[in-house]
């Protein structure tokens, strides 16, 4: 059966250098089901470490928990890929460490925390995670497609590490399965793709902020994939 | 100034349409958000950027720029070089850095007022 789903699919976490350290498994979960949200997405910059901690608190709590990454490209354009299976986003995960030069400096843009599902701090991730990877858009979209992940260009109507600030507008051809807007009620603009809102959340305050509503059968990233086409019944509908 | 003296003066490096080297520079650029190339490039203009990719061609195809320069050797995509060849886009390639590069260009009276 169809079901109404809201979700922000794109949170930080404590393992991202900027993110709040507030930003923990069971706080990020508490907060989106205090706030009514069915489904979330982890995509810490350039790593996943965090993933498995919310997904098991969410597990805990009922509340779905789609893996993801918010990769960095050599444009320094911001790419979210999502993913259904651990074992993808795993993959992708070493494609970025592989192609992700540099050592995190706490002092200058923060830590870089890995917690466990009761938010113990199980260890610092030293790469750094702020920085570019040496992939092209292209390459990362690619990354994210053999892994069956969904490739999401993150806040285009943002200027900064977004595709369209950083290259103009987005190149001829690629494979995109939606763009994220950072604010739905100021689109200025048709984009030829199908448009998602999410929080990018840093703080616990800010999930939920921004949120899309799909229309779905199940929560999973393939149904995601159905409802941004617009297949089978499914749909997608800003805030 | 012609593309062409600016290039023998500069050392530069030419990627891309060889044969367009003879257009008049009237002004230059130096950005790294296309974005912002968009919005406020001009007719004419040198671009001094260090992003490689295709998207390049396109922004100074769209805006009539006289011609990229890319800094601290970075080479354009092969994409890149493609699409140039097409649009006649001239792509040079400097090994300084960008700082230093817009310094020599004034030095040689390519200045960004009009």
């Amino acid at each position: 059966m169809m079901r109404k789903v809201r979700a922000d699919l794109h949170l930080h976490t404590c393992l991202s250098p900027c993110a709040d350290d507030q930003m923990q498994a069971t706080a990020i979960v508490k907060q989106a089901k205090r706030i009514g949200l069915d489904m979330i997405g982890i995509c810490d910059h350039n790593s996943a470490e965090n993933v498995a901690a919310v997904a098991k608190a969410g597990l805990r709590e009922g509340l779905s928990v789609i893996g993801g990454m918010e990769i960095t490209s050599r444009e320094e354009a911001h790419i979210l890929g999502l993913f259904e299976s651990e074992h993808d986003l795993m993959q992708m995960q070493e494609v970025v460490y592989e192609n992700l030069p540099g050592e995190n400096s706490e002092e200058a843009f923060g830590p870089q925390t890995v917690i466990d599902e009761w938010d113990r701090v199980v260890g610092a991730n030293q790469r750094l995670l702020i920085g570019a990877t040496t992939l092209t858009v292209e390459q990362v979209v690619e990354a994210i497609h053999e892994r069956s992940g969904l490739a999401i260009a993150s806040h285009v109507d943002r200027e900064r590490f977004s595709l369209i600030g950083q290259l103009g507008f987005i190149p001829k051809g690629l494979s995109l399965d939606a763009l994220e807007v950072s604010r739905p009620s100021a689109m200025q603009q048709e984009y030829d793709y199908p448009v998602v809102t999410s929080s990018d959340a840093h703080f616990l305050e800010d999930i939920g902020i921004n949120c899309t509503t799909f229309t779905l059968e199940a929560l999973s990233v393939s149904e995601i994939r159905k409802a941004l086409r617009h297949e089978m019944g499914r749909s997608v509908a800003l805030n | 100034m012609k593309l062409s003296e600016l290039i023998q003066n500069l050392n530069l490096s030419v990627r891309s349409a060889q044969e367009n080297l003879e257009r008049e520079v009237t002004g230059g650029y130096a950005s790294d958000l296309l974005s912002d190339v968009l919005a406020n490039s001009r007719e004419g203009d040198l671009w001094i950027t260090l992003q490689v990719h295709q998207n390049i061609v396109a922004v100074a195809s769209m805006k009539d720029l006289a011609g990229i320069i890319l800094v601290n050797g970075r080479e354009p995509e092969q994409e890149t070089i493609e699409k140039a060849e097409t649009e006649d886009i001239a792509i040079m390639v400097s090994e300084l850095s960008a700082f230093e590069l817009v310094g020599r260009l004034y030095g040689l009276g390519v200045t960004g007022m009009r």
